[in-house]
């Protein structure tokens, strides 16, 4: 092992700043959206004790009530209330969940990793696809697979990923009857067994691949397009390398720098095309329990869910950015 | 980074319709329209209406897109839903040019650290996922019509912001500016009589460009069940209300109101696209689609 060079040190300092620079920021951000969320819950008409009791509202005395309001600390000035719900989300206790009746943190450490799954499956699949078939589109560009491609991308981007879900449960689990329509096991199972999983799962992932394929593709399409006619492309044909060398090997290698950009900035609607899939296909994830606490204007789950994505999101993006940074020696760390 | 990195980052991929492409999405688009203005005095419909007697009829003569579980006809329903979505998409999209209008001027002309706070903003607003978010704001405010405009327009005035703002900072340094200033005009002059001129035709664009997105985003808030109240004919309301029948075997109840969303949208936005290519040649849109 060599000692790093002044270069490399310069990169890693680079980095630690960029890192310390993103927190600066992002925390006085994090607490003025977690500011407008709560006031938006406080200007909400829904009384969070009323909501609690549900039905048994009607038979439950004044007083019970108002022991739920006293507990809760709800009829305390504003501030207070925001100061100690922000004390609780820093110590850890992210509440209780008024729609499920448990802990929120408990919700969520059951929910989230179905979500992960999914999502990070569909990644996975939005990526092996579209590093090929943008590929493919951009050497032959002009081409009938090139225009079919694009034609088809820009179509599918109009089309509603829970649509696309519909449809595809009628094709392929109503009439050819190839997939279950929805679950995550068969009715009939009595534990998770992995293979049964993963079957259910290719209906899913796949509407929500699909969903999210369009702007990956014409990205790396419009990407390697671009970059085959840089010289060093012209360069490696000129000194005679074969087609698949050139295209994989030089002009897809420089075509995929901002792709690591377009992965980080794209999360968030991979996020909400989640929520509308485990909706459409009845999957007990986080999507579909934050749908289910909006509907019982259940707060502090709603509050949780939305803050914890929005944290995992920018963490994403730096991690991007700093992928971005190592791969490419040209960008320098601000 | 380097300026050729940036130039690359930067650059999204976009439809670029024909002259041919913009006449059909024109003429469907026109239709469209002229379906949803004429609905109500050809075809009223009562939305609170029901007739079991003719619940889940495959599609016919009668009833071209076929009835959904309650015996509406699916055909009348999805126009009146497009009704909705397009009032709501287009009034959504004027709250958020508002709002992105507003932040981008501030961000624009004041420059320094507010210009730098409200980007900072802007940027973190963009890494929250705005169909949780919207689903957080309804879900507040119950569901209702102001509430999905609202909760569409506070998640969708983003990419207005960036694009006001880069606009007048690029504007900024012109010199018919200096000229102005050198003349002796103030500030708010200025902001008025030189600069807002010039950034109009793209906040237009830009609020157009987001009508097809703010319709998407209502009609998603709809299937959810977090839109429009269930009893109204909304096209999210209608695939919603579909998924019962399809699981039944009408397949119907839930195709018609989502292909006149895919059409129109599609339509729309190829529309939109034409029209930025020929306003400003020069200028590249930083918006998708």
């Amino acid at each position: 092992m060599t000692a790093p060079t002044r270069a490399r040190r310069r990169r890693r300092t680079g980095a630690g700043r960029m890192i310390r620079n993103r927190l600066l920021v992002a925390v006085p951000v994090l607490f003025a959206t977690s500011a407008g969320m709560f006031a938006l819950g406080a200007a909400s008409p829904i009384d969070p004790a009323q909501q609690y009791a549900g039905a048994a509202a009607f038979t439950t005395s004044e007083e019970n009530l108002a022991q739920i309001r006293a507990n809760w600390g709800i009829d305390d000035p504003l501030p207070v209330q925001y100061l100690r719900w922000l004390g609780n989300l820093l110590r850890g206790d992210l509440g209780w969940s008024t729609s499920r009746h448990e802990p929120v943190a408990d919700v969520l450490a059951a929910r989230a990793g179905w979500t992960l799954l999914l999502v990070g499956a569909a990644l996975v699949v939005v990526l092996l696809a579209s590093l090929l078939l943008g590929t493919l589109a951009a050497y032959r560009r002009g081409g009938w697979f090139d225009r079919a491609l694009r034609t088809t991308a820009y179509a599918i981007q109009s089309v509603p990923s829970f649509w696309l879900g519909l449809a595809a449960i009628a094709l392929f689990a109503l009439s050819l009857g190839w997939l279950p329509a929805g679950g995550l096991t068969d009715i009939t199972a009595t534990s998770t067994d992995v293979a049964d999983v993963a079957r259910h799962l290719i209906l899913p992932v796949g509407v929500l691949a699909v969903s999210q394929l369009p702007w990956f593709v014409l990205f790396i399409r419009d990407s390697v397009a671009d970059s085959l006619r840089d010289d060093h492309v012209l360069a490696a044909r000129a000194r005679g390398l074969p087609g698949r060398t050139v295209l994989f090997g030089h002009a897809l290698r420089t075509g995929l720098l901002p792709f690591l950009t377009l992965i980080g900035t794209h999360l968030p609607e991979l996020v909400g095309g989640a929520v509308l899939v485990e909706t459409v296909f009845s999957l007990p994830g986080l999507g579909a329990v934050t749908v289910q606490a909006a509907l019982g204007s259940d707060f502090p789950l709603l509050a949780a869910t939305t803050l914890a994505t929005t944290v995992v999101v920018l963490a994403a993006n730096l991690g991007t950015d700093l992928a971005y940074a190592a791969a490419d020696p040209r960008v320098r760390l601000e | 980074m380097t300026a050729a990195v940036l130039t690359r980052v930067r650059r999204l991929p976009r439809l670029r319709p024909g002259r041919l492409g913009a006449t059909v999405a024109g003429t469907v688009l026109a239709v469209a329209v002229l379906a949803c203005l004429l609905a109500p005095v050809l075809w009223p419909l009562d939305q609170s209406a029901i007739d079991l007697s003719q619940t889940r009829l495959a599609p016919s003569a009668a009833h071209p897109a076929g009835t959904d579980d309650l015996g509406r006809d699916v055909l009348l329903r999805s126009i009146y839903g497009l009704r909705v979505s397009l009032l709501v998409g287009v009034f959504a999209a004027l709250v958020a040019a508002v709002i992105g209008g507003a932040v981008g001027a501030l961000a624009g002309t004041l420059g320094g650290w507010v210009d730098r706070i409200l980007m900072r903003l802007v940027d973190t607003i963009a890494a929250m996922p705005h169909l949780l978010l919207g689903i957080f704001i309804v879900a507040m405010l119950r569901p209702s019509l102001g509430a999905v405009v609202l909760s569409v327009g506070l998640t969708h005035w983003l990419s207005t912001a960036r694009i006001v703002r880069s606009e007048l900072l690029s504007l900024r340094h012109r010199p018919f500016i200096d000229a102005a200033v050198s003349g002796g005009a103030g500030r708010m002059r200025v902001l008025t009589r030189h600069l807002l001129p010039h950034v109009l035709p793209r906040l237009a664009l830009a609020t157009t460009l987001m009508i097809p997105h703010a319709v998407w985003h209502e009609t998603a808030l709809s299937f959810l069940g977090l839109g429009l109240p269930p009893h109204l004919a909304s096209l999210g309301n209608m695939i919603n209300d579909g998924r019962g029948s399809l699981l039944a075997g009408a397949w119907w109840a839930s195709l018609t109101p989502g292909l006149v969303l895919i059409v129109v949208t599609l339509a729309l936005a190829a529309l939109t696209a034409h029209w930025r290519d020929h306003l400003d040649p020069r200028v590249r849109a930083e918006l998708q689609l």
